[in-house]
């Protein structure tokens, strides 16, 4: 048994220590808003928070969880900059498919939560790792601006 | 009770009373073919519920890809209810001939076919729930339904007296469904033409939305798949010894098209997929080679092909000056950003599967035979689609997981990897086009001809042939079609197979075939010296909207307007799937070869507008889609194998290349077009034509190779 804390709560799960974050969320604990894009880190779909730092879960073995604090979409609106991002993507209509935008909140709102106003080269640099194919990069740099602004506030 | 009439010859709507109470209408769209059994039955999976708290449902057939479908069919119906659109909900339809895509006859998304098919049955559904809600307050209230009127969710008499919607929804119901409900005028639209916010934004940022891959069973296992590495290969002999020593493993499943493992998760059967020794036979194509199919592609265009257009004479014209060039676009995979899943169940009494499907209908069709059970039986729910650009209408993911679950009994939920996904064919046909242009000696186009080689989408879709000229219109579109007044215009096509299954790509062979045909007539207005939008210009006078969205995108984009040092524009047009979009693209390319594409300035006429902000979405979505295909990606073959796998050897457009893109609305009182996949050809040709302003260098091939436009 690994013992787990996600999302401020303390998790035991009987998984094989190399089994990838993303699949101890969502095949042990059935949280599904983590995605699972291409498995390799190119992606972005599976970004999760651990201890605050966007980290791509499908190739970080639950085992480097130990001891940290895995955070996933499923509690963003708990946090005042998740809170914030998301208000900023629902005020922006920023989905189209929707799949890749748990892991570009994520990859925002660690962003935002370590520069309180980033520039637009800063945001192509947390941001670029998450592909959008239905291609909302406008609508996600106008709401990360946005979300900025509002935390500023 | 029910009641029922017919609008039109295929139009038929009924009404029955909900168990709780409330106004349910159902409608067989034109298509259906259930029309006079649907007359006397109860059907829950109406198109549209009024419940008496007041709470609109609508129902709809249609699959959400992110092309906004799950809003604008609420929109159509709400304007014409008079709806309060705070009230207005949307649920996903179960599949049902009811729900059947009025331009395909099947229940199925796809061609950009949502609004142009539902724009007036959805609005008729609307019209008709609300002429029975006023003619319940008028009766409850013992008025002349002429003296009362709906207003956001309210009937409202001259006197001032107001009822709610879920206040008259029982007695509504009981009202005769009107035989022609009449439409609004265009000018008292209050939500058609708006700008509204998608209804299904608030789950897509909380992690609630669910999509195919999301779906959990109790008992389930998760599949994934070893196929083979070469089109039409088997496997020869298969050693699961390992595979089943994996922690979690249940079952190995051989199937003809593949070897299946089934575990408890996705990465225990993972593991056991890749520990599988597998001794494949690559069958007839293990020497397929992309240079192969260059090759077979490119002669073909050497023959004559089948005529699918021929106006004069291409033979005998005379030009003063002629030009010959030989264009090609590769395979493309769709790389849906959700890898392609499925969960199935094979039960005694039937079949259920979850997945997100573009083929609802088609594929109740095709599973029933995989699973031996009437169509009845198969019942199929449609999960949020995680991208689907054409991929998702294909079957091969729901009769894999249909197939393993009635192997193993259980529900499984079949998941390809990503590498999965990107070799499992299906792919936008590779394409060769060789034309030949002749200008008159004032550089006016006399002739015009192109032969097209590619394979056929018809012939290998399993529901289309090909017709009788010969001509798979899907590969000519975009060339057949050249708006431009050219009197000697010949259009030939040549269908090659190099055994690679393809498929709808988003916006098909318009994806490949404008590229080539804008291209080539930039080189044509080149050759005559002419500006490129002043030549397009002077060649549609008889196409009033391809020329209204060229005008409308080179004014916006300043077009002849200075540019910084080292910008350059190219420009585009291009009709498809009813809408017509024109492009300006500007861009710089670097002393390395490298492309920038700065910004993308887009003009759309797609008739009269639904939802104009996803509109505008949607052309700067397929733009993007665009741009990855010129800049980047194609999948190749070699010794039979596809030599791509991820997004690392597949690259598609990231934040950090992102373009400005400025979308404009030509004004129209046209029907609607599609707006899903239009804005996708003129991408391509308005960033080749402002790379051959910048370098003078003609892109004939995609994608891009910077090497090629390097400085020497």
């Amino acid at each position: 048994m690994i013992s787990l804390n996600v999302n401020g709560k303390a998790m035991k799960v009987d998984v094989a220590p190399d089994t990838p974050i993303l699949w101890v969320l969502r095949d042990a604990l059935g949280m599904t808003g983590t995605k699972f894009g291409c498995g390799m880190a190119l992606c972005g779909a599976c970004t999760v928070h651990l201890d605050g730092a966007a980290t791509r879960s499908c190739v970080t073995p639950v085992s480097a969880a130990a001891g940290k604090k895995i955070t996933t979409i499923e509690a963003m609106s708990a946090s005042k900059v998740g809170k914030a991002v998301q208000a900023a993507w629902v005020k922006h209509d920023v989905p189209q498919c929707g799949y890749c935008q748990s892991g570009q909140i994520m990859s925002a709102a660690a962003l935002l939560a370590e520069k309180a106003k980033p520039s637009d080269a800063e945001i192509d640099a947390a941001m670029s790792g998450n592909v959008c194919r239905c291609g909302t990069y406008n609508q996600i740099r106008a709401a990360i601006h946005d979300a900025a602004a509002h935390l500023k506030a | 009770m029910t009641a029922a009439f017919r609008p039109s010859r295929r139009d038929f709507l009924k009404t029955s009373a909900l168990a709780g109470g409330g106004l349910t209408l159902g409608f067989v769209l034109p298509g259906s073919s259930r029309i006079a059994q649907a007359a006397t039955e109860f059907k829950p999976n109406a198109y549209l519920r009024i419940a008496p708290s007041g709470r609109i449902t609508v129902v709809c057939g249609l699959s959400e890809m992110g092309q906004g479908v799950l809003t604008a069919i609420p929109m159509l119906v709400a304007e014409e209810l008079d709806a309060d659109w705070r009230r207005v909900r949307v649920e996903q339809a179960p599949v049902d001939q009811a729900f059947n895509n009025p331009i395909f006859g099947m229940q199925a998304t796809g061609g950009s076919t949502s609004v142009r098919g539902h724009w007036e049955p959805m609005r008729k559904a609307g019209a008709a729930a609300r002429e029975m809600l006023v003619a319940a307050a008028a009766r409850t209230w013992k008025v002349p339904a002429g003296e009362c009127r709906a207003e956001r969710g309210v009937v409202i008499h001259k006197s001032g007296k107001k009822l709610s919607y879920g206040k008259l929804a029982s007695a509504a119901a009981k009202q005769k469904v009107p035989a022609k409900p009449s439409l609004k005028d265009p000018k008292d639209f209050t939500i058609l033409g708006h700008g509204l916010r998608r209804l299904d934004t608030p789950a897509k940022v909380n992690g609630s939305a669910k999509f195919g891959m999301d779906v959990r069973l109790p008992g389930m296992l998760t599949a994934v798949m070893a196929r083979p590495p070469v089109p039409g290969g088997k496997a020869l002999s298969v050693d699961d010894a390992k595979a089943k020593a994996v922690k979690g493993v249940r079952q190995v499943i051989q199937l003809p098209q593949g070897v299946a493992v089934l575990a408890d998760g996705y990465w225990q059967a993972l593991q056991g997929r890749d520990a599988l020794e597998i001794k494949w036979d690559d069958g007839p194509h293990a020497g397929l080679s992309s240079e192969g199919v260059t090759q077979m592609l490119t002669e073909a265009t050497t023959q004559e092909g089948k005529v699918g257009r021929n106006e004069g004479d291409v033979g005998a014209a005379s030009a003063a000056k002629t030009l010959d060039a030989v264009y090609e676009a590769p395979y493309l995979a769709h790389a849906c950003m959700e890898p392609m899943n499925c969960t199935a169940w094979v039960k005694a009494d039937g079949v259920e599967i979850w997945a997100g499907t573009q083929s609802q209908g088609p594929s109740q069709g095709i599973l029933s035979q995989v699973a031996s059970v009437e169509a009845a039986k198969v019942k199929v729910n449609t999960m949020y689609l995680g991208g689907g650009f054409g991929r998702r209408f294909a079957p091969d993911f729901t009769i894999d997981a249909t197939l393993l679950s009635k192997i193993s009994g259980k529900p499984v939920k079949l998941v390809y990897t990503r590498e999965d996904d990107m070799r499992a064919y299906f792919y936008r046909p590779a394409s060769v086009t060789r034309f030949r242009g002749g200008l008159d000696a004032a550089g006016k186009p006399v002739l015009f001809s192109a032969r097209v080689a590619s394979p056929s989408i018809m012939a290998g879709s399993g529901f289309m042939k090909i017709p009788p000229n010969g001509v798979d219109s899907f590969a000519v579109e975009g060339v057949e079609d050249l708006p431009y007044d050219i009197p000697n215009l010949r259009v030939e096509y040549s269908r090659q197979e190099p055994g690679v299954q393809v498929w709808f790509w988003r916006s098909v062979g318009h994806s490949q075939n404008i590229f080539f045909s804008e291209s080539f007539v930039d080189e044509l207005a080149h050759a005559a010296g002419k500006d490129p939008y002043e030549f397009r210009r002077d060649l549609l006078s008889k196409q009033p909207r391809y020329k209204g969205a060229l005008e409308l995108a080179a004014q916006k984009a300043g077009w002849g307007s200075p540019l910084p040092n080292g910008m350059h524009r190219g420009i585009a047009v291009a009709q498809s799937f009813g809408s017509y979009v024109a492009e300006v693209a500007e861009v710089s390319v670097g002393a390395d070869g490298q492309v920038k594409v700065h910004r993308l300035v887009a003009a759309v006429d797609c008739g009269r507008t639904v939802n104009p902000t996803i509109i505008k979405r949607q052309i700067e979505s397929a733009i993007v889609f665009g741009l990855s295909a010129v800049l980047y990606s194609r999948i190749t073959f070699k010794d039979g194998r596809v030599e791509q796998g991820n997004f690392d050897s597949y690259p598609v457009l990231r934040m950090d290349e992102m373009p400005k893109v400025e979308v404009h609305i030509v004004p129209s009182t046209e029907a609607p077009g599609g707006i899903g996949e239009p804005g996708l050809p003129a991408a391509a040709p308005a960033v080749t034509n402002a790379i051959f302003a910048a370098t003078g260098k003609r892109i004939r091939r995609l994608p891009i190779d910077p090497a090629e436009l390097k400085k020497a």
